[in-house]
This record gives structure tokens, sequence and C-alpha cells, in this order.
């Protein structure tokens, strides 16, 4: 069989790489210049003439940006948590009990992996105005919750499936409940597992424009990516805010890809995720 | 006085019966060994005392108090698993100390606890190591310490040695027997390995399609099998079955039977024998050509073909009177030492020395 030499292989992934960053690194390196460098060759480095913080000046100085920030993190972190807590409890106790009613109830949350919640986006605003969750971060929790559940829940499900029985007879040996065996012993086994669920919800939540605009449009509970649509107006867009803006919003989701992604990759090529 | 009393236990899931109703008793302090082939019931039997299975009917007591219905961990009972079952992210120390600290045992006492048992089972200089870094005999110490720690009225062994080469068996088997001495504790034991049987049990319960054949001491079991299946699972190698019919075609096997032990061999029965109850004798009443020969020291078992037999016949004789391969020997039987079995109820009708 015919194999790429090592050496090529590492060409041929660099260029990837390089198509791959190459949008991220121009983004950053233009938030840097003046409006006139960032038109005038989008791809130079900023040089004396070009070089300007003004698009970060502006973001501080006439927004809210630290406050977007906070939200963003608040939502995502306590959706992540949620979607991790929930979904592993909820995989592992649908398995625990082996009833014709849990193996339903198990496909109904995963028939969520395929229908988007955005489909029910007028029901959904409906319901967040009669339980008054309109503009607050906890409505916002809620939705995020229930749209990355389903995907962790299959995850886990599998996982959990081919999780060693002894360990769980032992710990019920030791007087473990269900609750504690999975807290104890099941979860810092399949610690992998927990980061490749993380990545795959993080990213969707914290890019989300969608719900916020609808259902938080709200000053206060602004989040980073509804924050940076105030510089792009109908006539005239301010290039270095809203590239400023997004720097910033780009980089928690690299700093935990970056924290997690051994992990991530092992758990990947661990082949957890087939299905 | 028994320590553990199952009284009709049995087990079926569906329509399939894994265990049929089972009573069996087992006395404090005593080894108790659970030993037949794979899908005998015997793991589900040992699962259901631990509580990790449920029981179809019976009831089970400990101490006289009824234990059946109780959670695993309330039942005073420890269980050490085939696989070791060590939680791979703690260390050796808090795999030990594992089901104490659940318990809400204060910190002191526990520590304590687990360097006595570290003492016990010599495993000091391991106390913070992780489960991989240890060797098998050494993460089976653990799983054992981590039993012992809850000090229980009774433990149970599923299959503990099978993952371990034959060496380390044997250094465990006897590392297990001198514990049992030392700490006077109650054991049930499972395992299909009936050598294992044979070397550590007080009593020996012999399991075959969830039915139980035999209980007894090993000597009893050896000597007084109750069925062909007993005698032919335990004992290495496994007893000779000799047919009616086929023993009908040897010149005066029946008569000599008769004349030295009194009984008159029905076409319904067969005789058994151990390979150890043969012996090459120029006047034996069996011949035979030698077809191969395995040798374990000083004693050697001889496969012979005979051609009243469809198998061959085994023949276990000390080393120095090797006939040597190919050779034609007579075989005669210690006359004494042979079983006769019915062939329908499968029963052990008598060994002729009791007849």
């Amino acid at each position: 069989m015919f194999r790429l030499p090592k050496l090529s292989v590492h060409f041929f992934l660099a260029i990837y790489a390089v198509i791959a960053l190459l949008p991220f690194g121009i983004i950053v390196l233009n938030s840097f210049k003046t409006r006139s460098g960032i038109f005038g060759d989008p791809l130079s480095l900023p040089d004396p003439t070009t070089l300007s913080i003004a698009g970060y000046q502006t973001l501080f100085a006439s927004t809210d940006f630290l406050l977007y920030i906070g939200n963003s993190t608040l939502i995502t972190s306590v959706s992540l948590l949620f979607i991790i807590g929930l979904g592993a409890g909820a995989a592992y106790g649908l398995l625990e009990s082996k009833t014709t009613l849990s193996k339903w109830l198990w496909l109904l949350i995963i028939v969520g992996i395929m229908v988007p919640l955005r489909l029910g986006t007028v029901g959904l605003l409906e319901l967040m105005k009669s339980l008054d969750l309109l503009n607050s971060l906890i409505g916002l929790i809620c939705i995020y919750t229930a749209q990355g559940l389903p995907l962790a829940v299959f995850i886990y499900t599998e996982v959990f499936r081919r999780f060693p029985k002894e360990l769980i007879a032992s710990a019920r040996m030791d007087g473990l409940g269900s609750a504690k065996t999975l807290f104890f012993i099941v979860m810092p086994l399949t610690r992998p597992t927990t980061a490749t669920i993380a990545i795959f919800s993080l990213v969707p939540v914290w890019n989300d424009l969608w719900f916020p605009l609808i259902i938080a449009p709200d000053p206060n509970v602004r989040t980073v990516t509804l924050g940076v649509q105030q510089f792009i107006g109908q006539f005239t867009v301010d290039w270095q805010a809203v590239l400023a803006a997004l720097s910033i919003a780009m980089a928690p989701a690299f700093a935990i890809y970056a924290l997690i992604s051994r992990n991530f990759i092992r758990n990947l090529s661990a082949g957890s995720i087939k299905g | 006085m028994e320590t553990l009393k199952l009284s009709n236990v049995s087990k079926s899931i569906g329509s399939t019966c894994i265990l049929q109703p089972t009573n069996l008793e087992v006395k404090q302090g005593e080894l108790v060994v659970i030993v037949g082939p794979s899908g005998s019931g015997k793991s589900t039997l040992l699962r259901m005392i631990a509580g990790l299975d449920e029981l179809s009917s019976g009831t089970i007591k400990l101490n006289q108090d009824r234990i059946d219905d109780r959670d695993p961990a309330d039942r005073q009972i420890a269980m050490v698993f085939q696989n070791y079952a060590l939680y791979p992210h703690l260390t050796v120390f808090s795999n030990i100390e594992f089901p104490l600290k659940h318990k809400g045992i204060n910190k002191v006492h526990r520590k304590n606890r687990v360097h006595e048992i570290a003492e016990t089972l010599d495993l000091h200089e391991h106390l913070f190591k992780f489960p991989n870094e240890l060797s098998g005999g050494q993460k089976q110490r653990v799983a054992i310490g981590r039993a012992m720690i809850r000090s229980p009225e009774l433990f149970l062994f599923d299959e503990p040695l099978s993952n371990l080469d034959s060496d380390l068996r044997g250094k465990m088997r006897s590392a297990i027997r001198n514990l049992h001495r030392k700490l006077g504790s109650t054991i049930i034991y499972v395992t299909h390995d009936q050598t294992e049987a044979m070397t550590l049990a007080d009593r020996i319960v012999v399991l075959r399609a969830g039915c139980i054949e035999q209980v007894g001491t090993p000597l009893e079991l050896y000597e007084k099998p109750k069925s062909l299946f007993v005698a032919r699972f335990i004992g290495s190698p496994s007893m000779n079955i000799l047919h009616y019919k086929d023993l009908a075609s040897i010149t005066g096997f029946e008569a000599k039977l008769f004349s030295e032990v009194g009984h008159k061999l029905k076409p319904n029965q067969c005789i058994g024998v151990r390979p150890s109850a043969l012996q090459i004798d120029k006047l034996g009443c069996i011949s035979g050509k030698v077809v191969d020969i395995e040798y374990l020291g000083d004693e050697c078992i001889l496969y012979v073909d005979c051609l009243a037999f469809k198998e061959h016949l085994l023949v276990k004789i000390n080393s120095q009177g090797d006939p040597g391969i190919d050779s034609t020997i007579q075989i005669e039987p210690n006359w004494k030492m042979v079983h006769i079995f019915d062939r329908d109820s499968q029963k052990r009708r008598v060994r002729v020395e009791e007849s």
C-alpha cells in the first residue's frame, strides 16, 4: 500500500493548520491596526504608521465589555456544569434501571440530537415569558443546558456501558449508592469523556448569537457575541472595535481547548464517540 | 456453629433456571470452596450471597440474621473479585481505606487500620503507588486488604487467582491459607480449578448445572465420589471410566472382580479407577500399548491404547518403572480402589472395598 513519508504528512498537516488558523490570525492582527491600515493592506503586520489600539479603547470606553465577558463566562460555565452533571446522571441512571420506560426515555432524550432547538424558538420565547425568565441569565442557562444534554447523555451512555462491571459491583460492596458510585468511581475514570463533552458543548454556547438576541437582549445580560453586534451598524461598521471584540471573544475557547485537548484527542482516538 | 445458612436459595432468569433450590451451611472459621465447570452457577451463587444478584427464592442467614433483603454493604460480607476491581485512580492506601471512608469513620482510626492491614499483607512499601504500578500478586493482596478492612463476618473470593501465572498462583494459595489460619475468618471461595479446591478447602461443594452434586472434605470427594461427575471432576488426571460392554471383551476381568471383591458387575454399571490405582503387572488382565508418556518428575502418566476401550487408559506410575513408548504392557487395577457406578443414575454404588 502507498504510504506518505512522515515528513510529507507533516507538510500537509502544516498547510491545513495554516489555512485553518489564518482567519483567526488576521482578525487578531488587524485588531491592532488603524482603519486605513486594515483596508489598505489586510495581510500586513502593523507598522508604526498603522499600529493602533483604538479598537480596544472604543470597546472598553463605549461599552461594558467586561460585563459581557462576565455574562458569557457565567452562562457557559454554569450550562457546562449542568450539561455534565445532569447528562452523566441521566445516562447512568437510565443505564442502571433496565426497564422499558427507561429505554424509551433514553430514546426521547437522544432525539434531541437531531432536532435543532432553534426550531422551537417561538415556543421557547413564550415559555420564557410566562416563566418570567426573559432578559435573565437563568433563562439562557436553561436553554443551553437543554441544548447540550442529548449529546452528553448519548456519549456518556456509550462510555458507561463499557465501564467495568466489577468496579461498580465492588463499589456497591463498599457501601456506595448509585449517585456516590457515579461521582467517586465512574466520573473520575471517564474524565476524557467529560473533556470531550465539555468542548462539544462549550463552543456553541459561547458563540451563540440567536438566543441572547431573542431571549435576553437587555444590556445587563448581554453576552460577548451580542456585544460585538452593536459595532456593526446598517451603514457603518466600526471594524477596529469589531475585530478587537472578536479577538477577545475567541480567547477563552482557545485557552480551554489548549487545556483539555490532550484528553479530547485521547477520547476521540479511543473511538468513544462511535455510533 | 454455622455462620452462613442458605435455605432453598434458587435463581432463575425468565424461564431459565440458573441455580436449583440449594441448601448449604458454612461453619464459623471454615474455608468452603465452591467448584464446578463454567456455567454451573457457582459465581451466581456467590453474587447472591454478596447481594449483587437477587434471589428468586429462599433465604440467607448470617449468624442467625436474615440478610438476603439487605444491601450488599450492610451484610457484613466482603468480596474479592477476579479482576481485582481496584479503583485505578486511587492509591493503594486509598483503595484499602475506601470502604471505611464512605462509612464516615474518623481519619486517625482509618489510617491505623490501613497500616495494620498493610503489615499483615506485607504491602507497606507499596502504599502510595497506584494499582497499575503493581504486579498481579500485589494487586490481589490489595484487593484482599480492601476486603479485610471492613472486618467482615464472611469473605467471598470469586476466582481470585485465575489471572495469575502458575508460580504466583501457588504462592497466593499458600498466602490465602495462612491468612485464613491467622485470622480464623470464614471464607467462601469460588473456582473452576479442582487443584485449587483440593489444596485450599476445608470442605468442597461441587456444583453442576445449578445443582449441588456433593459436599464434603477434599479427601471424601476424592475417595468416595457420589457420582460419575464428581469422580471425573476431582483428581488430576481424571479417573478412568470403563464400561461394562468394553470390559466384557477382556477375558477374566469380571471373574477377577468377583473373586477379588465379591461384586458381580451388571450390564448397566461401569467401573471407575484412578490412574494411580492402576499398575503394571506381568499377570495383569488388561493389555495395551503405550502411545504417550507425560513426565511429571518422579512420576509419569502413561497413555495406554487398549483395544477394548475407545479412550486411552491413563496409568500413573513411578518414573523408574517407565516401560518406554510403544511397548506393550499388562495392567492390573488395585482392586480395593475400584469404584462401581450405575450408568443410568450416574450414582456411585460402592467402592468395592466397602461392599
